[in-house]
């Protein structure tokens, strides 16, 4: 016989004020099973839940229903008091009378009569509920991290020195990210290869962290704890175990018309090339679309090795006997790793040029982007970090800076703010100012959003000290006449047209997700937003997690994003994943589908419709080994208990643990 | 009906764009185009009405676009870009708003479902096809630099157009380069020329043709190409305003795209109209075919860096 308690919250005035919180506990005190029902201003305080406690012991309760908030919220509050009692933690359900009942009701009589049916219901769910035991899995403690700009040194630096294993896989030939790119960082003007390079260095010399870089992430499978990762090692051509990082190759490639990526296209690069000076590992590769011998060995439909075409690459390397340049690793190789943990730091891209007729962007050379202004800017840069425009060389006298290009622009559907580009534009203006005495720089806004740490001061900073020309509008067109580029725009505070002679245009173009971002989350079974940047447990409490248990955030690829948040996030990833790994065994929710092997129909529905891979085909043997039919099953540690498959069985033989058709029918009845 | 296309002249067409009528009329057997006068049209009310009274704005055209789908048109051209606008915008609006396109029916008295496509010239002969357009010249112009001029109504609002890039058209200097001419980059394809207010600020109209006509003969063009009235008649009527204004000497002809097709397919002057021009424009179209003299060895340039190639 079921002995039901029932506690009603008054969530201070947010129910009481609605639901006549002493009628829901006196007309509970009247359903069948229920012993004992009490209402209480706040259910979640300590006297609250001692409550719950002194009654499951007083009144030998068998079930506990709390009606207050929503389960999201204090669900493991009120389990954890009633299995201190000494109940099983699954014999507690919580009936929401707050957001689906007091927000959203306003007639107090009629509001009533509804949180006293909700309580009904519940009272008839936990009269059929089962008790049931968290589930153990084995904690493989290696984690994943996929890519390598500072987010992801980041996170791996901080679980290796917590003392796991980190696998760190990177997509270019050396880590590094965006963050290597930058000139000076802001609000500090320090300079960004200074404060990373260490932190690369730390990377490759760190006795924990194992290394793939030119290397993509195949295939994930496996569930939290258990995860197994394919990846795909890029053809190098070059044995990195013995390469010594010399250069000889790079200077001797004839190739020497290749844009470089890194340099955002605006300089050259070699067939045979590392990144940049400071590359970690600084070992070349050889990018085989451009490598004159590759091209020729394609051409003939022979393999790279044989082919006798060029090889200066070869001759001008010094290692001997064997030469660390090798054509014979031309092929991608894979290799397999088991992880218990993985952060995605995949990072960010720039809005493709394609998306600014009217600011000529791609079409005239002298309209950059933010980041082709940091390689100007940059010691390392194509131009020793002289000021120098791409189409002539010359000093830019007049630049002007436009500010949320795409961003907060519904037209090249991004709504969002990029977050960064106020500040980077700010440091432009001072960057640009330093090297450029006698030069004016503009920056057409349309806020300026410095909020952050020293932030505020930085941009005015811009303004009072280094003279930048603020203009609050927007710019309609820009246009080459000769050598000038004619920027018109508005100056909507004094309401005059702006007609500008610049010299060098940069755009503060939106930050967006990388492209190949997607297609990773759909192997990660992670979920991403309508711009495809990947989205957390929960906007404000788990910004970190994703909703596939194991699988953790940092940096650009959940949204726009400074250097400071992407490492504070980083951080916060590696804290815990270090939880996680604090033991050997995981505890999961218990409430799994099961499958009836004797009914299951072997339609495999389950199979299709699970988000998680977790429902699995299984083959049932004899005891001589003979196959006697195909099942369905459920893997404890990938079920996220979402009840898809439980929906989907024609045949009713996958249940819901907590969930059960019985148990819900109830519920249905008791209304 | 077959394949006719309903043909909506619009006012313009009948005064003072007359030779962008005879052009288009001439040219449209030569390429299979089976043009047919809508009957009994009416003024489309252009940029007057929509500034007085918005249901006047939409009931003008609307009557137009349900008389063409009286008579059965599958699509319908507008030579005029403000006609084309007119008719775009008014379709667009009638299809997203059910209840004014229930009152403006009341008021035209006929039924407008918005079955009719309704297209501008450049549409009409893309579809044609530039291979076959190409195909049927008889003579191909030698690299005469032509700035490719479509104003603001052509391509915009782009959300209700959904034509060509409206920042960085492309499509009449896809036609153009077919025909041998060389069109001109430069930077105001899509600014206004100052419109409908060549009578009543033709000060400001001098204003925005002067800058247009500098930045193209700064591009290096020596003529235009345009698909509109509008933009014909203040290029070419206004320029010599603009010289006494601004003390320039400007002579840059201005010609309709489908005279320029016109020449290539073998039509004379006369019969394009070109007679009809304010700034000579004859004359240019006998040297669009001359012999270009030899190019000159343009001196080596070295640029610090590679530049953007994406």
């Amino acid at each position: 016989m079921a002995r039901v308690g029932v506690f009603i919250c008054h969530c201070g005035e947010n129910i009481g004020r609605t639901v006549d919180c002493a009628a829901v506990a006196e007309a509970a005190r009247k359903i069948r099973g229920v012993v004992h029902a009490v209402d209480y201003k706040y259910m979640c305080s300590s006297p609250g839940q001692n409550m719950i406690r002194d009654a499951i012991r007083q009144h030998k309760l068998t079930g506990v229903v709390v009606a207050a908030c929503s389960p999201r919220m204090h669900e493991p509050t009120f389990r954890r008091a009633t299995a201190e009692a000494g109940l099983n933690p699954f014999l507690c359900e919580m009936a929401n009378i707050r957001e689906h009942c007091s927000w959203v009701h306003e007639d107090r009589a009629a509001a009533t009569r509804k949180a006293i049916d909700l309580v009904g219901v519940m009272v008839e769910k936990v009269k059929r509920n089962q008790p049931l035991l968290p589930i153990r899995v084995p904690v493989t403690r290696r984690a994943l991290v996929i890519g390598g700009g500072i987010a992801g040194i980041q996170a791996a630096l901080d679980i290796a020195n917590g003392g796991h294993e980190v696998i760190l896989v990177e997509r270019d030939a050396s880590i590094g990210g965006h963050m290597a790119q930058l000139s000076e960082t802001f609000p500090t003007l320090d300079c960004s290869q200074c404060i990373l390079t260490p932190r690369m260095v730390e990377v490759a010399q760190h006795p924990r962290i194992k290394l793939y870089v030119y290397s993509e992430v195949e295939a994930v499978s496996g569930f939290i704890g258990n995860f197994e990762v394919k990846i795909r090692r890029k053809a190098t051509s070059v044995d990195s175990s013995i390469c010594t990082g010399c250069g000889a190759c790079q200077a001797a490639c004839p190739m020497a018309k290749i844009p470089s990526e890194f340099n955002r296209n605006l300089g050259p690069r070699k067939a045979i090339y590392s990144p940049f000076p400071q590359a970690v590992p600084n070992k070349p590769v050889v990018d085989q679309e451009n490598c004159l011998r590759y091209k020729t060995a394609k051409k003939k439909g022979t393999k790279a090795a044989e082919t006798k075409v060029c090889g200066k690459c070869l001759e001008a390397c010094p290692i001997a006997p064997k030469k660390a340049v090798d054509f014979s690793l031309c092929e991608d190789t894979f290799v397999t790793e088991k992880v218990g943990a993985i952060v995605v730091c995949t990072g960010f891209d720039l809005l493709p040029m394609n998306q600014f007729g009217e600011y000529g962007y791609g079409k005239y050379p002298d309209v950059i982007d933010g980041l082709q202004f940091e390689r100007l800017a940059s010691a390392s840069g194509p131009t020793q970090g002289a000021m120098k425009r791409p189409s002539d060389g010359k000093e830019p006298k007049e630049i002007v800076f436009i500010q949320c290009a795409g961003s907060r622009d519904n037209a090249k559907g991004i709504p969002y703010c990029s977050k960064i580009c106020c500040m980077y534009t700010a440091k432009h203006t001072m960057l640009y100012k330093h090297k450029v005495h006698d030069g004016r720089a503009t920056v057409f806004y349309m806020d300026v959003r410095a909020a952050g740490k020293n932030y505020d001061e930085f941009w005015r900073r811009a303004v009072e000290v280094d003279e930048a020309n603020y203009i609050r509008g927007r710019v309609s067109k820009v246009y080459q006449r000769g050598d000038k580029l004619i920027v018109k725009g508005v100056d909507t505070l004094s309401g005059e047209l702006v007609e500008i002679n610049a010299d060098l245009v940069v755009l503060a173009t939106a930050m967006v997700a990388q492209p190949k971002t997607e297609h990773l989350a759909q192997r990660l079974s992670i979920g991403y937003d309508a711009h495809k940047f990947l989205s957390e447990a929960h906007p404000k409490l788990r910004p970190v997690e994703t909703n596939t248990a194991g699988v953790f955030l940092a940096g650009a690829c959940q949204a726009p994003k400074d250097i400071p948040d992407t490492v504070a996030q980083a951080s916060g990833a590696a804290s815990k994943i270090q939880g996680l790994f604090s033991s050997q065994e995981l505890e999961r929710d218990p409430t799994i589908a099961h499958v009836n092997e004797t009914t299951c129909a072997a339609c495999w529905y389950c199979v299709d419709v699970c988000p998680y891979q977790a429902t699995q085909k299984k083959e049932i043997k004899d005891r001589q080994g003979k196959l006697v039919k195909m099942v369905a099953t459920v893997n404890e540690g990938v079920c996220q208990g979402c009840g898809l498959c439980a929906a989907t069985c024609r045949s009713k033989s996958i249940e819901l643990d907590g969930f059960k058709d019985e148990q819900i029918c109830a519920e249905i009845m008791a209304l | 009906m077959g394949n006719a296309i309903g043909f909506f002249p619009g006012c313009s067409l009948e005064g003072t764009a007359a030779e962008y009528r005879l052009s288009f009329e001439a040219i449209a057997p030569k390429l299979g185009l089976q043009l047919e006068e809508i009957e009994d049209w009416n003024c489309c009310g252009a940029t007057a009405a929509h500034n007085l009274n918005h249901k006047l704005a939409v009931a003008l055209p609307a009557r137009i676009l349900a008389l063409a789908e009286k008579a059965g048109y599958q699509s319908v051209v507008a030579p005029c870009a403000a006609c084309s606008h007119r008719l775009i915008v008014t379709r667009h609006e009638l299809a997203e708003n059910p209840e004014l396109r229930k009152e403006i029916e009341d008021i035209i008295e006929m039924p407008c479902r918005g079955t009719v496509q309704v297209k501008n010239i450049l549409q009409v002969l893309l579809e044609v096809g530039i291979d076959k357009i190409a195909a049927a010249c008889t003579r191909k112009m030698t690299g005469i630099k032509v700035a490719c001029y479509y104003g603001c109504l052509l391509v915009r609002p782009p959300k209700i157009m959904q034509f060509d890039d409206a920042e960085a058209p492309q499509s009449m200097d896809k036609i153009l380069a077919a025909l041998g001419a060389k069109p001109v980059e430069w930077g105001l394809k899509t600014e206004c020329c100052g419109g409908g207010f060549s009578m009543s600020r033709t000060d400001l109209v001098c204003k925005m043709t002067r800058d247009l006509l500098e930045d193209a003969s700064a591009a290096g063009a020596a003529a235009f190409a345009v698909a509109c009235p509008m933009c014909q008649s203040n290029l070419d009527l206004r320029q010599h305003n603009v010289n006494a204004a601004y003390g320039t000497a400007y002579r840059m002809p201005v010609l309709y795209i489908t005279q320029w097709l016109g020449l290539c397919l073998g039509l004379s002057a006369k019969e394009l109209g070109l007679d009809q021009h304010f700034v000579n424009a004859a004359e240019v179209a006998e040297k669009a075919f001359a012999t270009p003299p030899a190019p000159a060895r343009k001196p080596a340039q070295a640029p610090v860096a590679a530049g953007n190639k994406e």
